[in-house]
């Protein structure tokens, strides 16, 4: 199972984050998040049409599940907006916990890194708990431990993209120079392997939302990516054993039949 | 006077947020307000006056990732 994971001082048991979109319905979405077990589920916060009611519904959907809301940013290309909606989503969430994202560039929805960097110290010194949304730049991530971030979220790859970890590398380098951060790759899984493959690597949790929401059976698919989450956590505890460049015999050679029978 | 509401030019008669809201049935416990770009937090609605231009954003929770 893996043990505790902590964001901003709270512990959960569950190493998936989860969204709340894209669902064929708001009765998937409800059953896709139990069935993944997740204990903490994105939201955002749109504009409400006069004598509409679309907010209140989806807000008693969520409230039914029983779990932590992490507003996000989604949609913010600047810092003054960023921290503006973040400011709203306080208001309205009651949380200080923000899924801070500045976005740089429409068609890979590339975080805005300096933005990001900027946003994440306005409102830190606001008394938001801030998890940002990045690259797997190393800099960027040690100006965002530097700001007080305790949580950083890597993308594995673009927003939806399904690719899995394509920067594996400087993914590992984060999780070993950033020993103290609790790390999520956010953004980017397709397939549980890919979680597995986070979860392996020693990050602490991974978010997602679309692997599960667009998959045929949506339930079934969050019922994969939480047995991948448990499966990738618990093999990191038990300790990997690393790549060698040649075969192991893993059958005892002593005793071997027929072993040096001919001379 | 007119002001924007979500983006939407507005006529009103409200001389405050409460009373635009009431106005334009908006109900529900869980709404966010910003003015001109500015929070405005639920205890200060009331004692929030509005001017003709003033920029309103009333917003709900909604489906994330």
């Amino acid at each position: 199972m893996g043990g505790m994971v902590t964001f901003y001082g709270k512990e959960f048991s569950s190493r998936l984050l989860i969204g709340s979109a894209l669902y064929p319905s708001p009765a998937i979405m409800q059953q896709a998040i139990r069935a993944a077990g997740a204990q903490i589920v994105t939201v955002s916060l749109r504009r409400e049409t006069a004598g509409g009611k679309v907010g209140s519904n989806f807000w008693s959907l969520i409230r039914e599940l029983d779990v932590s809301v992490l507003p996000n940013t989604a949609g913010c290309r600047s810092v003054r907006e960023a921290v503006t909606t973040a400011q709203l989503a306080r208001e309205l969430f009651g949380t200080n916990w923000i899924k801070l994202e500045v976005i740089g560039d429409d068609e890979t929805l590339q975080p805005d890194v300096v933005g990001l960097v900027e946003a994440a110290i306005t409102l830190i010194k606001d008394g938001f708990e801030v998890y940002p949304y990045c690259t797997e730049d190393l800099t960027v991530a040690l100006r965002l431990r530097d700001a007080g971030c305790r949580v950083i979220m890597p993308w594995a790859a673009p927003i939806g993209s399904a690719r899995g970890l394509i920067n594996r590398d400087a993914l590992k380098l984060l999780r070993t120079r950033l020993p103290d951060v609790t790390l999520v790759v956010d953004a980017g899984l397709g397939a549980p392997s890919h979680a597995a493959d986070a979860l392996e690597l020693g990050y602490d949790a991974v978010l997602l939302n679309t692997a599960v929401a667009k998959a045929g059976d949506p339930v079934a698919m969050a019922t994969a990516f939480r047995l991948a989450v448990e499966a990738g956590r618990t093999a990191y505890e038990a300790g990997l054993m690393g790549p060698r460049d040649f075969a192991s015999p893993s059958t005892p050679v002593v005793g071997t039949p027929f072993w040096h029978a001919v001379s | 006077m007119h002001v924007v509401v979500n983006g939407r030019r507005t006529k009103t008669a409200a001389a405050d947020l409460p009373a635009l809201l009431r106005e334009l049935e908006y109900e529900g416990e869980h709404m966010a307000i910003a003015v001109n770009s500015r929070v405005v937090p639920r205890a200060r609605w009331g004692e929030t006056a509005l001017s003709a231009g003033d920029e309103i954003e009333v917003l709900t929770p909604r489906q994330g990732g």
